[in-house]
Parts: C-alpha cells; structure tokens; sequence
C-alpha cells in the first residue's frame, strides 16, 4: 500500500478538518497568482494557477477561454478522464450539444417528480439504521447508500448488481488507487454500462437513462450513452455522500443547528445552502487556459493548468463582515460555488439538493436523540481522496 | 421603478435556479430544462425574486432593465 496522499492544495488546518489550510488564506490575500504543484494519480504531479478568491473563480468559471484541460482524444487510450459522454470532457459547443441532451432530465419538475423516489430510499435506510441498532456506522448505513440507489433508480440498475455498482464507483474516486487499478474498474464500469445501454435499447426502461435512450439515442453512440452513465453514477454518487456525511457530522455536534434541521421545514432551503458551502465536497476544481487571460492585471498563459479552490473561495474573507468559518444554518444567503459556475455548473445540483431535503430531516426526526458514540477528536475524517467526507461514524441514540 | 426581463435563450445552462427563485416569473421547457420566459414585466412584488435569479444564474442568462416608471 502506497502512503496516502493528502492533496495540499486541499489542506485543512490542524485539527479542524473542515477549516482549510491557512496556507489557503495566506494565498487569497496575495495580490500576484500562486502556482502550485498539484498531485494526481492519473497525471503525476503537475504545476497549475492556484485560484482562492471567490469572484476570481466566478470570472475564470465564466470565461470560455478557460477550458477542460482533458478533451476526449478517441485515439487516446481510455481513462476516467478520457471519456466520450462525459460533460467535463468537453467545451464550447460539443458540450452544449450534448448538455442539453441531459439537461430536460435534470429541469426542477422532473426532480420533484423524483420526490417519491427518494423518500422511499430514506426511508427504507432509516429502517436499516433502526436494525442495526445503537453502535451502527451512519456512513455506510444511511449516508453512501441513498445517493447509490438514487442513481440505481435513474439508470433502472437491477438491485442484485447495486453492491459490485458501489463497489466500482468508489474505486473510480480513490486517489491511492494505481492507474492500473483505474484502468481496470473503468474497463469494469463500462462493460456494465454498456449491458445497461443495451437494454435500454431493447426497451427504455422508465428512467432518467431510459428517457435518454428514448429520447436521444438517435444522436448518441454506444460508446457515449455508456459514458453519460457513468458520468453521472461518478458525478452524482460520492459527493452526495460525502455532503450527507459531512452535514450528520456537523448537526450532530451542533445540536442547536441540528433542531433548525429537524424542526424548521421554512428554514430548510437555507440550511441546506450554507451547509453545501460550508462542506465544498468537490474541493478543488481543474481547468486549463486555451488562451492567455488576464485577471485583475496578471497573466495565465496559454497552457496553463488552473485549479481552483471551491473551500477556500466559499469562505473568502473578502465576501461578508461575518465569520464564513463558522457553521451557520440561519445565515443570510451567501453565494457559493459548492456546484461550480459557468457552463459546467453541476447538471444534478437539483437533485443533490433535494435528497439533502429530504435524507437530513428525515434522520433526525426519526431519532430525536440520536448522537455521536465517538469523541469528537475521533471521528475518522477522509482528507485524502478528491472528495473529502468521513469514513465511518458511529452513532447511537 | 419598472423591471423588464429578458432572457438569452442560447446562454442559459438549464441548472433550474431561476425556476426556484421566481417561479412565477420562469419556467424550463420541457424537452432541455432552457429557461422559458413567463412575464416580461412581472409585477412589483416579484421584483426581488426575480433580482436573485438573475443574481443566482451561472450563464449570466437572465438580463434586467430598470427605468424610471413614471418616464
């Protein structure tokens, strides 16, 4: 086993995992751009435009000449980021075309129809929780399964194969995974997928992949319907997770902020958003100049690696009086960029928002007193993966 | 004070947040999510919904043009 990496431009500050790294600070203060060396498992370390500011990161967002740095290349052998279907290997107008493909799947009447769906998960994991006790893991009970059988729901995954499904898409987010590791499960994933196509081919089922199928696999190759599947099981998975981790783990050890959750339906929307900023589970987002651009008077070059920081830029000092440290479920609204911006903004933002809805309250008001069975200074924190989240969190009640 | 709104239809990126600020002022077609304009000139107590979808629009979609009601 290698050591694990922990990615320093996703650093926190000692002892309080979700507090970035002053370091992060000490560069959004900085007039000039930092550079820094950014570690991946796929391109080896490589040196990018550090990005920390908040309105520094909405202009870059917001500027096609800033691009995804991994454009499918078919002659290039494929990797999770070498994928056709997938929306983050594509700019300009390949990804409108195929974004508004996906996008009437997404629209807010076709999440609230979804509604049902997923109080029927919640619930049926609450029931899960209950079984197993007090002592049981709250991560992988309650917390890793919903946003899995969501997305099984939607790719009408039958439930014998959810468990290996699980499996492969936590692999394909695993930083200390090699690349032949990587290769491996994606190869596995796409064998899948593409059994799945294939029966949405023969008979669309009635889900979201079923409608695309019906609805636009005239104009999608194979190739691409098995990518837009995997997309969005990777997209949608781990992070949803990881938000439903990391927001047990802050209302348990809030519990006035937990009562805001669990008894105020008016205030849920804004609980829900600050919560969202304040986890960033996607920390960092990659990009790439296509051209040189200017920013506040400094140079990017042509070429050049961009990463931004989602954790850092959601608390930037510059944006409010108050203290954007401090988890806060009655804040006035603080924008945030926990989903992206531009014309990559998360394609299901809609229906991450609305299992949080749902899920949060729902746990709580199912055991009123449920709370840690772990210290605080315990808790088994993931800072070592792309997404950041908590392994394991016993609870009791 | 009068509020007019306009859309760019080619900009818009389907994320749904003007449907949940300002539903009566927003809706999404149904084949693509594109944003689909509802008023034009929404009326006064709508104004601040309609501020924040504008204001929460990732493509910059959403344009608003405020003139002097009584010119």
């Amino acid at each position: 086993m290698p050591e694990p990496q922990v990615l320093p431009f996703a650093a926190r500050a000692a002892g309080c995992p979700f507090t970035p790294a002053p370091e992060l600070y000490a560069m959004q203060k900085e007039e000039e751009l930092s550079r820094v060396d950014v570690p991946s498992p796929i391109l080896d370390t490589f040196e990018a435009v550090a990005v920390t500011r908040y309105e520094d990161a909405r202009a870059l967002l917001s500027d096609e000449r800033l691009q995804m740095g991994f454009v499918f290349d078919p002659d290039a052998p494929r990797s999770m980021l070498n994928q056709p279907g997938n929306l983050l290997n594509y700019n300009g107008a390949d990804h409108t075309r195929l974004r508004r493909m996906l996008t009437g799947a997404f629209t807010v009447k076709r999440i609230r129809a979804l509604q049902p769906v997923i109080e029927e998960i919640v619930a049926g994991r609450l029931d899960a929780l209950a079984a197993a006790g007090p002592g049981a893991d709250l991560i992988s009970t309650f917390c890793t399964p919903i946003p899995t059988l969501v997305i099984c729901e939607l790719l009408g995954v039958p439930y014998a194969d959810r468990a290996d499904f699980q499996r492969r898409a936590q692999v394909g987010l695993d930083v200390n995974a090699t690349r032949e590791e990587h290769i491996t499960n994606l190869v596995e994933m796409d064998a899948y997928m593409g059994e799945l196509v294939a029966a949405h081919r023969r008979s669309p089922g009635d889900n979201l992949l079923g409608a695309i199928v019906r609805d636009h696999g005239d104009r999608l190759t194979e190739d691409e319907l098995i990518g837009i599947g995997n997309m969005l099981l990777v997209a949608g998975h781990e992070t949803t997770a990881s938000m439903l981790a990391c927001s047990s783990t802050l209302l348990l050890r809030h519990p006035d902020q937990l009562a805001v959750v669990r008894d105020e339906p008016a205030a849920l929307d804004g609980a829900v958003e600050e919560l969202l900023r304040y986890c960033s589970p996607a920390i960092t987002m990659p990009r790439e100049a296509a051209e040189d651009i200017e920013l506040r008077g400094r140079r990017i070059r042509r070429g050049e690696r961009v990463v931004l920081s989602v954790l850092v830029a959601n608390r930037d000092r510059a944006l409010a009086d108050t203290d954007l440290d401090t988890l806060d479920v009655r804040r006035a609204p603080q924008p945030h960029i926990t989903f992206g911006y531009g014309v990559h903004q998360c394609l299901g933002q809609q229906l991450a928002r609305a299992e949080l809805r749902t899920a949060l309250p729902a746990l709580f008001n199912r055991f009123p007193t449920l709370r840690l069975a772990v210290e605080p200074d315990a808790i088994d924190y993931r800072t070592t993966a792309l997404v950041f989240s908590v392994n394991t969190l016993p609870v009791t009640w | 004070m009068v509020l007019k709104v306009e859309i760019e239809e080619p900009r818009c990126v389907a994320a749904g947040h003007c449907v949940t600020a300002a539903p009566e002022v927003f809706d999404q077609r149904e084949t693509d999510g594109v944003v689909v304009l509802l008023d034009a000139a929404p009326p006064p107590g709508a104004y601040a919904h309609v501020r924040e979808a504008a204001l929460l629009c990732p493509a910059a979609a959403i344009l608003l043009r405020e003139r002097d009601g009584s010119a």
